[in-house]
């Protein structure tokens, strides 16, 4: 179809990408295809490289130390109310103790900002949404944004929010163009996961601790994997499978502050919570050997067919078309049965596919993509994250927060709801930058390769730059890929 | 809203006024005076001819038909002299002009004469004689010629309304910008040629966003709006011009604040269903109309000293369209208001109606950069040299016109 060198850049930029900046499509003109493949083979190819993004553990432990002080300082307070019931303070549970452990109770109170969880989370959205900006073509990014979507955590889940933004460095984009299974461990052993999908607190029932306690067994993670993120709903195991997978990864856990307060917060395999015995898992047997027991069945998960059916035809819906072709998704499940999970083959595999390129531009941009794509056209990187997370929000799509562990919908229909809410984006962004930008040359920039002669008039005669570039931001060719 | 000086966040985060203030102008004030300027840009070209129409013309009604306004017209359009009446929408703007406090300029246009919204923005702003790069406006280039008066030190010199500054005012004085905590939703306009284009290119999207509007539009006529449905969203447009136009007059007002301000509103551009006597031009013209009487309100004493400006990039055709609009066009209005003026009169060299610019527009005879240089001489002291050289270049035979300002 793309016969225009032109149309098929700005083709790779806004559907294999985070949409062109200006010089963007001249740049990648002569080889599209090869410069898709060449940003894959980047080092450190969608890495976030940035001193002052933590680990997951001291992510982690610092905002377990912040909890600790929010503690105190309610005791303290109510420690005071007692001591002087009339406390002319008007102290409330809402207001910030962040910094008050440290002072005396009727001191006045400070205004302590977000709380440390809530700044970890905007520190590494910010780092996030920058790389998007700043990227050359993106197609790294958006790689990190599917897998990062495949195995979602949510922020709203307690103890996730001050380490999601470390969980998608450390076990995703770490790993998003090695092998499946090495992502698949590191992120079913990540403390995020863990949290989220309730596996750190699972306990076998016939553990030590199990036997112990009152509290067992938790399926939830052991379900999602075979479900979401491995085999794919209805297919090959049973919920007998669920549970003894379940039974398997008992034991998979994170380190709390009193056993452990220099490596809280940090995976641990806890022996005394794992069930003990040989699980049988679709139709294997795995000897009981502590956690390498989890680890094989992952491999084995890893290496499955229909886990190669399932990744291919969810790479294939994100990237190409809500109904993908069957002869791309085989293509793609072929390819990663036949290089055991090698995902820079599977991905070059998608790049090169004749599929690919072929499909009409028929999906709805994401609204993270629709937003980071309008704010690369017009050249502005936005003075705080405020703004972008504002219009993630509106748009249903709020970052690391998804509302279940399915992610966030990759077919078009569930976002057009929003379309009416991106016009007021569109319009409020451009008159945020519609003074700086021309409309002309953003559209010859972006998006003249693709367009209709109706949306270049549209962009061509508004009637003030602003709303050229809403009309820019809002046209077909802008918001479909 | 608090009057506080805008902070350097809430200027990166601006939308749409601004104001200057650490250029002042000297001289004014040697004579005692303090003289106030506001400019307001109307984007997407007025139609001068709707807002006041030459009713005396006797080609007037042949040209436009039962769109044209008249004296005996639903509703009756408001008498101004002899020969041109005032748009209904605008009571206050006529009850100033009758005080003497407002001065219509007709048959006005810049020196562009192409039909490019935004190259003829750039001519109107920039002060230039052609479209081009430029990154200054002829109101801040005119600010930074002025001497500052010795207790300016450490103040700002412009102001302005919104999320980005106008042209206007942008350059080497220093710019202040406020922004309504709200910026207004999507204009009608903008939504019409959104539909427009998905309705030829992506019946989908057209759907959707139908079905969308339709219920935003029923919700609004439900709610507490108070509107007529006919145009809906008309109570935003006026609340954010009011707002917008209030709080530039706040600033202006103090002593202590910026002397210059410039800001811009959008909508002008109506090629179809213009709705002149009572759709959307007349919602636009209404809300303009508070604009200028919240400018008044604000400014309170300060009002004496002031000069409000109304300028568009161009008009538009002298003939209605096949859709009950106008088309881009050629010469059009300035509105100015403000206790300072020498007000109460039409200026305009008329030009009839029977030959048409091109065959289709109004044909220009005042330079507008005449008016404006006229103003920033007469009103700010700014001077003749510089104005031809710096302010307006190339506008040498672009006279100052003299007799806008009441000399007492």
């Amino acid at each position: 179809m793309a016969v225009d060198p032109k149309a098929e850049a700005a083709l790779a930029l806004h559907r294999f990408g985070t949409g062109p900046r200006a010089g963007s499509i001249a740049a990648i003109a002569s080889d599209p295809r090869g410069a898709l493949l060449a940003e894959l083979e980047r080092p450190n190819a969608a890495r976030i490289a940035d001193p002052e993004l933590l680990t997951t553990g001291a992510a982690a432990r610092a905002a377990i130390a912040f909890q600790q002080a929010q503690r105190l300082a309610r005791q303290a307070e109510r420690a005071a109310q007692q001591a002087a019931p009339q406390g002319a303070d008007g102290a409330t549970p809402e207001m910030k103790p962040a910094d008050q452990a440290a002072r005396t109770v009727d001191s006045p109170r400070p205004n302590a900002g977000p709380a440390v969880p809530q700044q970890l989370y905007l520190t590494e959205a910010k780092a996030r949404i920058n790389a998007a900006l700043n990227a050359e073509i993106g197609f790294a990014e958006r790689l990190a944004w599917f897998w990062s979507n495949h195995f979602c955590v949510s922020a709203d889940k307690f103890g996730v929010r001050p380490i999601c933004g470390a969980y998608e460095r450390e076990a995703i984009r770490a790993n998003m163009l090695g092998r499946f299974g090495d992502m698949l461990l590191a992120v079913e052993s990540h403390p995020a996961m863990l949290i989220y999908l309730d596996n750190a607190r699972s306990i076998g029932p016939d553990s030590i601790a199990g036997v112990r306690q009152k509290r067992g067994l938790n399926e939830n993670l052991a379900r999602e994997i075979l479900e979401l993120h491995t085999l794919g709903v209805r297919s090959v195991y049973s919920q007998e499978d669920v549970t003894r997978f379940a039974n398997v990864i008992t034991g998979w856990t994170v380190i709390a502050p009193r056993q452990d307060a220099a490596r809280a917060g940090e995976f641990v395999f806890n022996p005394n919570m794992h069930q003990p015995g040989a699980q049988t898992v679709i139709g294997r047997s795995y000897a009981d050997t502590g956690v390498e027991q989890g680890r094989a069945v992952l491999a084995a998960l890893a290496r499955h067919p229909a886990t190669a059916k399932h990744v291919a035809t969810k790479l294939a819906r994100h990237f190409v078309a809500d109904e993908p072709p069957p002869a791309l998704v085989e293509r793609l499940a072929k390819r990663f049965l036949a290089t055991q999970g090698d995902l820079k083959e599977v991905t070059k595999a998608l790049v090169t596919a004749p599929e690919a390129w072929e499909a009409p531009r028929a999906k709805l941009k994401r609204p993270g993509e629709w937003i980071i794509a309008a704010y690369r056209a017009v050249g502005v990187t936005p003075p705080d994250v405020g703004p972008v997370m504002q219009a993630h929000n509106l748009l249903g799509e709020p970052l690391w927060r998804p509302s279940a562990p399915k992610g966030f919908a990759d077919d078009s229909a569930p976002w057009l709801d929003g379309l009416a809410q991106r016009l007021d984006i569109a319009n409020q962004l451009a008159r945020r930058v519609g003074g700086q930008a021309d409309p002309r040359e953003v559209f010859e920039e972006t998006l003249a390769p693709l367009a209709s002669t109706e949306t270049r008039q549209a962009v061509t005669r508004a009637e003030s730059r602003p709303q050229a570039l809403a009309l820019l931001f809002m046209a077909p060719e802008f918001q479909r890929r | 809203m608090s009057l506080h000086a805008p902070t350097r966040r809430q200027l990166l985060l601006a939308s749409g006024t601004l104001f200057a203030w650490a250029y002042l102008p000297k001289v004014a004030r040697a004579e005692g005076r303090d003289p106030r300027l506001l400019v307001i840009v109307l984007r997407g070209a007025l139609d001068g001819l709707a807002a006041v129409a030459p009713v005396g013309d006797p080609d007037w009604v042949g040209l436009r038909s039962d769109k044209a306004l008249t004296l005996d017209g639903k509703p009756p359009a408001l008498p101004l002299d002899s020969f041109f009446a005032l748009n209904p929408a605008m009571p206050n703007l006529h009850r100033l002009y009758q005080a003497g406090a407002a001065t219509i300029v007709h048959a006005a246009a810049t020196p562009y004469r192409e039909r490019s919204h935004f190259d003829g923005q750039d001519v109107l702003e920039s002060g230039l004689g052609k479209p081009g790069a430029t990154d200054t406006g002829w109101l801040n280039r005119a600010l930074a010629s002025l001497q500052p008066d010795g207790r300016a030190s450490g103040r700002r010199d412009a102001f302005a309304v919104g999320p980005i500054a106008p042209l206007v005012v942008r350059g080497p004085a220093p710019v202040l910008s406020w922004t309504p905590r709200r910026l207004p939703p999507a204009s009608d306009d903008t939504l019409t040629r959104l539909m427009d284009l998905y309705r030829h290119t992506d019946p989908a999207l057209a759907r959707v966003l139908e079905e969308r509007i339709g219920l935003a539009t029923i919700a609004r006529a439900g709610g507490m709006d108070g509107e007529q449905p006919r145009a809906a969203g008309a109570g935003q447009v006026r609340a954010y011009f009011a707002e917008s136009a209030g709080t530039a007059a706040k600033f202006l007002a103090r002593t202590d604040g910026p002397r210059i301000g410039a800001l811009a509103f959008d909508g002008w551009d109506t090629h179809a269903a213009e709705g002149a006597m009572n759709g959307r031009l007349a919602t636009l013209l209404g809300a303009l109309d508070g604009a200028i009487a919240a400018i008044e309100t604000e400014m309170k004493d300060a009002w004496r000293e002031t000069v409000v400006a109304v300028v568009t990039e161009f008009g538009r055709t002298a003939r209605i369209n096949g859709t009950d609009g106008t088309d881009h066009g050629t010469a059009t209005v300035a509105l100015l208001a403000g206790g300072a003026l020498e007000g109460g009169r039409v200026v305009a060299d008329w030009p009839g109606l029977k030959n048409l610019h091109d065959g289709r527009d109004l044909r220009p005879t005042t330079d507008l950069r005449a008016v404006l240089k006229g103003l920033l001489r007469d009103h700010l002291r700014v001077d003749d040299a510089v104005l031809a050289s710096k302010v307006f270049p190339d506008s040498g035979a672009a006279k100052p016109m003299v007799g806008l300002l009441r000399t007492a």
